[in-house]
């Protein structure tokens, strides 16, 4: 009818630089402007990523961890968008972003004491890596990077914020009520949504009739766009782009990166009752670090002794790891009174006491 | 000494705060032009600009968690919510971030921002706008909640809350958003942490906070014609808590009443009720009794009247601990 506007008639491609098998997408156009040291860093950081993320989910298997929610298949996605960023740019992730904190350099152990029980945020520094704490409430972390930015902005500063969150938080209202505050504030923040085919074991057909999530912007008055996520180099040129965007004062960018979540959910989900092997099988077939490391190896920039080099330094880390997690012990329980309010309240102070006397009693 | 409303004692604290801070801003639903439905932020985005007094789209979860984003960069937002019955969108964003950030991250993060509510009834409103959420904020760790009933401490609890390191809910009494008092602004005398004494007396305390003081101060007028002293206490802090003037009347009177107007059942007149009967069992002489709203919705304007407690049953209170 006159005047209907049709979801039918969007494009439900992706921006993709590498193929599948590895050789590059003749006209993608974008500008590659990685060095062969850039590119090395980014392989480097997906391989350690890959380590620790398998040696987490390990962790968890041995009963170190309480959960463990692996970020397995989605590296390329990760490590991409956060080479886009500079070290100033802030990180609103939820609980699925190791590539992120890996990228920052953020010590593994740091944040899996979060999973193991020892502290709800981890026990990371977060003004140091300029990376909040991990979301677990889906989608509440978008707002607060809407809300950093436009502090920023305010201030006339550089720094941009990124939220990184999944295709079912596109579902809740914090996530509306982000992109919607960040299009009429023109707030420099880029809203990365890694659509992994699932939320838990619900797919994304039953998460939106859109026919893509990054056509979504289009309803905030800001653009969108869907990326290869298995493609590192898709992933980093389209953040770079909105990175810019951002920083030149033109407002927000949603970025749908299409990848698949090859884990479970978290180690306590059982994917085989709700997906198939062929599924994921295919998504198998696609993996962000093969493709990449075929790239590579063709343009001459990955030799043997670097990738050695890169396992080794997987290995490393990932022992160190679980040196730092195995048997490590709980913090002082006292600290459980200690940062509620900037002092305690004399009601605080009195259950303190209380509590003290109550474990000296044990 | 000029004549303030209540309502003008907040405005001008919010003025007061801007002027010192630049770091503070004011966000929220019609606060710029129109300075809010109430008036609480009139004509400060003339004075401080759009990026300072910031009109949010309408969206409660929108306004409390991009206002945690603004505390996380180093601004100190004051975050108006229109009114109490739509904060609720806002209550996860307040019970699992604002509460908890400065904890989850063991202090590195510490969110300093204020979100001001209007709340109860007595206005003849439609529904939706006469809510009591204090027990909502007062059950969770992490938040302060304060709540002036008179211009003076509108004033200087305000300025108080929005230099606090700490979240606070800071709930507004609205319908007492236009009674007066001559004050010298800026308001610096007294320690407005510790509950004020309204009045003295010896024979009951009454307990009570923010739309409730008139009331109880009526009753207890009421009550000393047939010669009963009542003392009246004005909280002003539900958290923290000033237990040690409470505990000091209720050890003097040997009688406690609590009078709010939220509905009774795990309400902060229950916690009150507990307290007292815990810390100091053997001073009273009676139960302590609550005045409270009855356990159902918030009733039509036409007979808001029927719910919220009045003189009389304020009376029949203070009857039945001393008759006890
Ligand atoms: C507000 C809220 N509701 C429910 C949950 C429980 N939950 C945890 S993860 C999850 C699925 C999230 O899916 P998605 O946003 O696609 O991210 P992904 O886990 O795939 O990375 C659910 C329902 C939660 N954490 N927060």
């Amino acid at each position: 009818m006159k005047g209907f506007v049709d979801p039918g008639s969007v494009s439900t491609e992706s921006v993709q630089v590498l193929k599948p098998d590895g050789t590059l997408v003749p006209d993608h156009g974008y500008d590659i402007d990685l060095k062969e040291e850039d590119l090395r860093e980014i392989y480097r950081v997906m391989i350690l990523t890959r380590r620790i993320d398998q040696e987490s989910t390990n962790l968890q298997r041995q009963g170190e961890l309480g959960v463990y929610t692996p970020a397995l298949g989605q590296e390329g996605a990760q490590v991409g968008a956060a080479y886009a960023l500079e070290p100033q740019d802030w990180i609103f992730p939820s609980y699925r972003e190791l590539g992120f904190a890996m990228l920052r350099g953020v010590q593994p152990s740091h944040i899996l004491h979060l999973f193991r029980g020892t502290w709800h945020g981890g026990l990371f520094d977060y003004r140091e890596y300029c990376i909040a704490p991990y979301a677990v409430p889906i989608a509440t972390q978008t707002l607060h990077a809407v809300g950093f930015a436009t502090g920023a902005k305010i201030d006339g500063t550089n720094t941009v914020a990124i939220t990184c969150f999944g295709d079912g938080a596109t579902s809740e209202g914090d996530f509306h009520e982000a992109c919607n505050f960040a299009g009429v504030w023109k707030t420099p923040v880029v809203f990365f949504c890694q659509n992994n085919q699932y939320a838990i074991s619900v797919p994304l057909a039953k998460q939106t009739a859109a026919p893509t999530i990054a056509v979504k912007a289009l309803g905030y008055g800001f653009p969108g766009v869907r990326v290869d996520g298995n493609d590192v180099l898709a992933s980093y040129v389209v953040t770079r782009e909105a990175v810019r965007r951002a920083r030149r004062g033109e407002g927000p960018t949603l970025i749908e990166a299409v990848t698949y979540r090859r884990g479970p959910h978290s180690t306590a989900d059982d994917p085989s009752r709700y997906r198939t092997d062929e599924e994921l099988n295919t998504w198998e077939a696609l993996d962000p670090i093969a493709r990449f490391e075929k790239y590579l190896e063709t343009e001459g920039v990955l030799t043997a002794e670097f990738k050695e080099q890169c396992d080794a330094e997987g290995r490393e880390a990932a022992s160190k790891l679980r040196k730092e997690i195995v048997g490590a012990g709980p913090l002082d329980p006292n600290l459980l009174f200690e940062h509620v309010y900037a002092e305690r309240t004399p009601n605080l102070e009195e259950q303190f006491a209380q509590f003290k006397r109550d474990q000296e009693g044990q | 000494m000029p004549t303030i409303t209540l309502a003008q004692g907040l405005n001008e604290a919010l003025r007061y705060c801007m002027q010192r801070d630049d770091r503070v801003v004011v966000m929220g639903e019609d606060v710029g032009k129109a300075g809010g439905v109430f008036r609480i932020t009139d004509k400060l985005q003339q004075e401080f600009g759009e990026q300072r007094v910031i009109d949010t789209p309408l969206a409660e979860s929108g306004i409390v968690g991009t206002g945690i984003g603004l505390a996380i960069y180093g601004f100190k937002p004051v975050c108006e919510m229109q009114f109490d019955g739509f904060t609720y969108p806002a209550f996860e964003q307040i019970t699992s971030h604002l509460a908890k950030y400065r904890s989850r991250t063991m202090g590195k993060l510490p969110l300093s921002v204020v979100v001001r509510i209007p709340y109860g009834g007595g206005i003849g409103a439609v529904e939706h706008h006469s809510e009591s959420l204090e027990a909502y904020f007062t059950h969770t760790a992490g938040l302060k909640v304060v709540t002036p009933s008179t211009p003076s401490d509108a004033f200087a609890l305000l300025v108080d809350v929005i230099e606090d390191p700490d979240p606070v809910i800071f709930l507004e009494p609205k319908r007492r958003y236009w009674i007066r008092e001559d004050v010298e602004l800026p308001v610096t005398n007294g320690d407005r942490r510790k509950a004020r004494i309204v009045r003295e007396g010896t024979d009951v305390t009454i307990l009570t906070y923010g739309p409730s003081v008139r009331t109880v101060e009526d009753a207890a007028e009421e009550a000393a014609k047939d010669g009963v002293a009542c003392e009246v206490i004005d909280l002003r802090w539900l958290n923290p808590l000033d237990l040690e003037t409470i505990m000091t009347s209720v050890k003097k009177t040997g009688r406690a009443v609590v009078v709010t107007e939220a509905p009774i059942t795990g309400s902060f007149s229950a916690e009150l009720a507990a307290r007292i009967a815990e810390d100091d069992f053997l001073s009273l002489h009676a139960p302590v009794i609550r005045v409270g709203g009855y356990d159902i919705p918030y009733p039509p304007a036409k007979v808001e009247d029927l719910y919220l407690p009045d003189l009389d049953r304020v009376l029949d209170a203070v009857d039945a601990v001393l008759n006890y």
